[in-house]
């Protein structure tokens, strides 16, 4: 397949001009810096959200230490970025989260894979929890339940928002790869991949630990863009409101996790003047939701350029059928 | 020596309160496959109930136990009729997701009902202390291990010798097999749901005269340990509960008596990983190969 062609195209326009739509809301003021943090979470939500997606949705693992690979990452940038306050810095954070959260998915996912059930979930429930008690327990390094503040702020919101489109890019394009076929043969019917001869921990592993390594880059953009950071916002919650974002939006399309972080975002925001009243509206919203379009948003459709080329090619062709 | 055995008898009363949260947690995976995040919910308004009645009733200890258990069971039962049953055929993680909307939703309506802040829990108890050469146990501690031991023989006969147990065990081997020799599947998981709702009020209430204190953020960790400790024991396996939540709370407490307070959940959670690398189906689990 060529580089160059119909759909790229259309996917580089959307993104560039989604950038200056956003770039035009800023800089005219109508996203204030107060609603700046809005833009900047729903950018990170994304992130982690797309991620655990290709996790939950595409390998059919359940996840539930979403926010300890979040928290490794967040804290070895933080770290870095510290020594060397500069962009250099904050990428080599980065890359040193992502190395460093692999290496804990790999030791959690490859006994644990090799099963089948919902053992993925029980173990990296209890890897989450480990990773944030270690967290506090490290005072010298971390400076432990107090947490880690003056992190240079270097990861403005262009730069989350390279990422997003850069995450999304990853995982999309890994699902139509060979290997991500094969994962998404795996969630269809274990055992009949298996018997069509497809190593069933191996490609779920990779799902896994590339799921975890999204997991580091938002979390380092989280430390770098709120400057603070406690092992507190790293908890068991904070892995539950990413998995709410995927399957509210639909398990197993990346459109739905982003609408999905976007509206939840904005919801957010609205639902701010409740007050406590907040979360129980918040939590009702989510059962009713779940009752009646346990699908989530989207099911497992997905918005793509060629579709939309294919739809409007077919109304045209109606029309001229109609004249003729 | 002495200090041993010491941990070991308040690390059984602990335990046995994990286990009695944890059998709650075995239950309904076991029927119905779902890890139940409202359950450690639950226990905490089992508490609350308990300490409405002592405080605003006036009443003595086992009434207040009761009703707690019996208000806990309805809760259950309601939370499963209306929240879980309408997704019995959709995806088990949209149900997941719906027992997290349930956790947020208990834990956010007491919060605004009772506020923040954590209440002393009355003490009807007389808080005595019996000490046998050198080891003390308190009362409390006494009624915890009494409570337990009787629901649990209870739950025992109710599952094993009961015609209600015996549909349970049907619909947790094979649902749609135990539908077609005549068992109603919706009200055997209804009473799942109710039998373990009411041991959990039940663990709530003696939290709250173990540890004086309540609030309504307390069922969360617990709730975690409990299904660790289900997971520990083998999930599903009603026996399996009660020996994983002892272990648990022995670990625990001695984990604080002997090592850093600071690691115990750690500690905990490392245990987890360690038993579902080398014995996933947990401690009384049996290997179950899958068939085509």
């Amino acid at each position: 397949m060529k580089l160059v062609n119909k759909t790229n195209i259309g996917w580089l326009i959307l993104a560039i001009a989604t950038f200056l739509i956003l770039q035009l809301a800023v800089s005219t003021g109508l996203i204030s810096a107060y609603y700046e943090i809005t833009l900047v979470t729903i950018l990170i939500n994304v992130i982690l959200a797309v991620g655990l997606n290709l996790i939950i949705g595409f390998s059919g693992q359940f996840s539930l230490g979403h926010a300890g690979f979040m928290a490794i990452g967040a804290y070895t940038a933080g770290i870095i970025s510290k020594y060397f306050p500069h962009y250099g810095g904050l990428f080599l954070g980065i890359i040193g989260g992502i190395i460093l959260t692999s290496i804990v998915a790999l030791i959690v996912g490859v006994p644990t894979l090799r099963l089948k059930g919902d053992y993925l979930a029980i173990a990296t429930l209890g890897v989450a929890e480990i990773i944030r008690i270690t967290i506090v327990n490290m005072q010298n390094v971390t400076n432990g339940a107090a947490g880690l503040s003056g992190i240079p702020y270097l990861a403005k919101w262009p730069l989350v928002y390279v990422f997003a489109v850069l995450t999304v890019l990853i995982v999309v394009n890994y699902t139509r790869s060979s290997p991500g076929r094969a994962t998404i043969a795996i969630r269809e019917d274990e055992i009949a991949a298996e018997s069509m001869g497809i190593n069933t921990t191996k490609y779920k592993t990779i799902a896994f630990v590339l799921g975890a390594a999204t997991a580091a880059v938002g979390g380092a953009l989280h430390a770098s863009y709120f400057s603070v950071i406690r092992p507190g916002d790293f908890t068991f919650n904070k892995s539950i409101d990413i998995l709410i974002i995927v399957v509210f939006g639909g398990i197993g399309s990346v459109t739905g996790s982003i609408i999905a972080a976007i509206v939840l975002g904005i919801l957010n925001v609205f639902l701010q003047p409740f007050g406590s009243l907040r979360m129980i509206i918040y939590a009702l919203a989510l059962i009713v939701i779940m009752i009646f379009k346990p699908s989530g948003l989207l099911g497992n459709k997905e918005f793509t350029i060629s579709g939309l080329l294919h739809l409007f090619g077919r109304k045209s062709t109606i029309k001229e059928e109609g004249k003729k | 020596m002495d200090t041993f055995i010491q941990q070991m008898i308040n690390g059984l009363s602990l335990g046995s309160i994990y286990a009695l949260i944890a059998l709650g947690y075995t239950m309904v995976y076991g029927i119905i496959k779902l890890i139940n995040f409202a359950h450690g919910d639950i226990y905490m308004v089992g508490a609350f109930v308990g300490y409405t009645m002592i405080n605003s009733f006036g009443m003595g200890f086992f009434p207040a136990l009761v009703t707690a258990m019996a208000l806990s069971a309805l809760l259950g039962v309601l939370i499963e009729r209306i929240a879980y049953k309408p997704l019995r055929n959709a995806t088990r993680i949209a149900v997941l997701i719906t027992a997290i909307g349930v956790s947020y939703l208990l834990q956010n309506g007491m919060l605004y009902f009772y506020g923040a802040g954590v209440r002393a829990f009355p003490q009807v108890l007389e808080n005595k202390l019996y000490s046998v050469g050198g080891i003390k146990v308190s009362q409390i501690q006494l009624m915890i291990f009494g409570t337990t031991f009787i629901l649990m023989i209870l739950l025992q006969f109710i599952v094993q010798k009961t015609k209600m147990g015996k549909a349970m065990r049907a619909v947790s081997t094979d649902a749609s097999a135990a539908q077609l020799m005549g068992i109603n599947v919706d009200n055997t998981i209804s009473f799942t749901f109710f039998l373990g709702s009411s041991l959990a009020g039940a663990a709530g209430v003696l939290v709250g005269l173990y540890y004086n204190t309540i609030d309504p953020m307390m069922g969360v960790a617990p709730g975690l340990k409990a299904f660790v400790a289900a997971v520990l024991g083998g999930i599903g396996i009603i026996p399996g509960a009660m020996i994983g939540g002892l272990t648990i709370g022995i670990i625990e407490t001695m984990v604080s008596a002997y090592g850093n307070s600071m690691i115990r959940d750690a500690v905990v959670y490392g245990i987890l990983i360690l038993i579902l690398i080398i014995r996933p189906a947990g401690i009384l689990g049996k290997h179950v190969k899958e068939k085509v």
